[in-house]
């Protein structure tokens, strides 16, 4: 079945990792509390593209597309309501409308035909932050984003304008959505989108509304890119147009090739490559570009599955045990 | 009233007509084969049937109701069910996760977002039973696709029953298997269809299989229908005979 069986091992591991998570702003200085931010709001981005690639079996290079509007939507309710929650969620809430439009539209189509359409829609909304130059800011973007307190009339006001503070409202959304996103793929739903992306014709024979499920597919990752773009106005108080370009939509395709489509952690363990690679190499040269090139290609050549394919095999080795044979690891 | 019926259905690909005015009945419980040379139509008759493609003209009837432009999955709700010739399971997942993908789809279950497929015990209870069925229950947890070639065409055949269809369509079941496990293959068909109340049409190549296995024999030549009957009355029909098969091929 899908839901596996966590070790010993593996809770010890992740309770030691949400520990560091939460002790870090106590032990660390402000860079390392930054890079950890910007970790996660890539792991939530790069979660959301996978359930659509690895899950699904649809490449989009068009996230940023939706990335954009949750920071876009954050950003200007926070300009008019400083309130933190209205903020993230009129985001999200956006990303999602915006995936739900765009999804109706593209998973009529597959293959290269899909990945193409989503890149022109994501390019789309680019040209709109570039050009709207009313609503947007244009190429200036928009600037003196407040990190609003976290406020619901009436029942709770925190402020968090210290970046310690914000720390932990992004370490927990992050971790609340990683939770979801780990009981989505192994739900009957997640199991109904990896049969549609092993082969969708055998998938509609055994009963499936394959449209459909992409499109819940396609929506759920506008919203996990909504919700991280969302979650980047209120760090970096500004919010301009390159986060909608296509090379910000190759981010999460990165990290997920990186860490590994075929596992529920490989777009994690993926993020924290990513950064933790750029970071070691603007320190030494400033063409960090052409090096990090060469140590992505490195990687997915000698891990073509993502560096979790080595933990995922070996577990599924210590499986193979002589009356059984092993399991998918999803 | 016919379990199925296409009527006066024609199906083009660009000058090549594939089906050509055909119609055809089939009853409920009857064991039908398809059989006719490459090109006949056997293959777009099922597409067509099961909603694969649709009819440029023509019918598709099922248990009574018009399903000339209902979609595939909504057949399959229906009771409409298929194989398919090139081999096509879900190879990245378990060999139960297979079987339960229909079952949890004919349940309505598939949309459930928030809990864990280990949970749905009913589905799994019966997706195990159809693994008993057709002999894969020890496989339960290997992945699909590392499934030798005939326990793949097991594999098939439980997906397409696994929706409790009441007429299901196998193209060329037994393609590619050694004698034995086409013979496995055959008698689990012969098997299912006697204690099923699934109806099995069966497009086959192999005459031994069909005239073994057949209650009912339906010949296609060019799209259209050459001849029907009993076993007996399609290895004497003369057409069949001079036409299709030539007086060596019949068993």
């Amino acid at each position: 079945m899908t839901t596996p069986r966590a070790s010993a091992a593996t809770v010890i591991a992740l309770v030691a990792i949400v520990a560091a998570l939460f002790v870090l702003p106590w032990i660390a200085g402000r860079y390392p509390i930054y890079l950890v931010m910007h970790i996660l709001i890539l792991a939530v981005f790069s979660l959301g593209f996978n359930l659509l690639f690895g899950y699904t079996g649809l490449l989009s290079f068009g996230q940023a597309g939706f990335f954009a509007v949750g920071a876009y939507g954050c950003a200007k309710i926070l300009l008019v309501v400083p309130n933190l929650v209205l903020g993230i969620a009129g985001g999200v809430a956006l990303a999602g409308i915006a995936a739900l439009l765009l999804g109706a539209l593209s998973v009529r189509h597959t293959r290269i035909y899909f990945s193409m359409l989503t890149l022109a829609f994501g390019m789309v909304i680019y040209s709109i932050a570039w050009k709207w130059r009313d609503f947007t800011g244009g190429d200036d973007g928009l600037v003196g984003i407040p990190r609003a307190a976290l406020e619901i009339p009436g029942l709770l006001s925190i402020s968090v304008s210290a970046i310690e503070r914000y720390y932990y409202v992004v370490v927990v959304i992050a971790l609340v959505a990683i939770f979801v996103m780990h009981r989505l793929v192994h739900s009957p739903l997640g199991l109904a989108l990896q049969a549609i992306r092993d082969s969708e014709t055998r998938a509609a024979f055994a009963g499936l509304a394959v449209r459909k499920y992409r499109l819940v597919a396609f929506t759920i990752a506008g919203v996990y890119a909504g919700l991280a773009g969302a979650l980047l106005p209120p760090l970096e108080n500004t919010v301009t147009p390159p986060i909608a370009h296509w090379t910000t939509s190759a981010e999460p395709v990165l990290a997920t090739l990186l860490g590994g489509i075929h596992s529920f952690a490989g777009p994690i363990v993926g993020s924290v490559l990513f950064f933790v690679i750029k970071d070691v190499i603007v320190r030494f040269t400033e063409y960090w570009l052409i090096w990090f090139g060469v140590i992505v290609v490195a990687l997915v050549m000698g891990f073509p599955e993502g560096v979790m394919s080595v933990f995922t095999r070996r577990r599924r080795s210590a499986r193979r045990q002589p009356a059984g044979t092993a399991s998918q690891s999803t | 009233m016919d379990l199925f019926a296409i009527e006066d259905v024609t199906k083009r690909f660009a000058d090549f007509t594939a089906l050509d005015r055909l119609t055809l009945k089939l009853p409920a419980r009857r064991l039908t084969a398809i059989i006719g040379p490459n090109g006949a139509g056997k293959t777009t008759l099922i597409n067509v049937a099961t909603g694969a493609l649709f009819a440029d003209a023509g019918e598709v009837h099922f248990k009574g109701e018009a399903i000339t432009r209902v979609p595939v999955h909504d057949r399959v709700r229906r009771g409409l069910s298929r194989s398919f010739q090139i081999m096509n399971v879900f190879a990245r997942l378990s060999v139960l996760e297979n079987i339960l993908v229909p079952v949890l789809a004919r349940q309505g279950r598939s949309s459930g977002a928030f809990h864990p497929v280990a949970r749905e015990a009913e589905a799994a209870q019966e997706a195990r039973a159809i693994l008993q069925e057709i002999g894969l229950i020890e496989q339960q947890d290997t992945p699909a696709g590392v499934l030798s070639h005939g326990d793949q065409r097991l594999l098939e055949l439980g997906i397409a029953v696994a929706p409790r269809p009441e007429l299901c369509f196998l193209d060329e079941p037994s393609s590619g298997l050694t004698s034995v496990e086409r013979a496995a293959v055959l008698a689990l068909i012969r098997k299912l269809s006697a204690e099923q109340r699934t109806t099995f049409v069966i497009v086959e190549h192999d005459m031994d299989a069909v005239f073994a296995l057949a209650d009912w024999i339906v010949v296609l030549n060019r799209g259209q229908l050459l001849a029907e009957g009993t076993p007996a009355e399609i290895r004497e029909n003369r057409d069949v005979r001079e036409i299709y098969l030539g007086e060596e091929a019949l068993p």
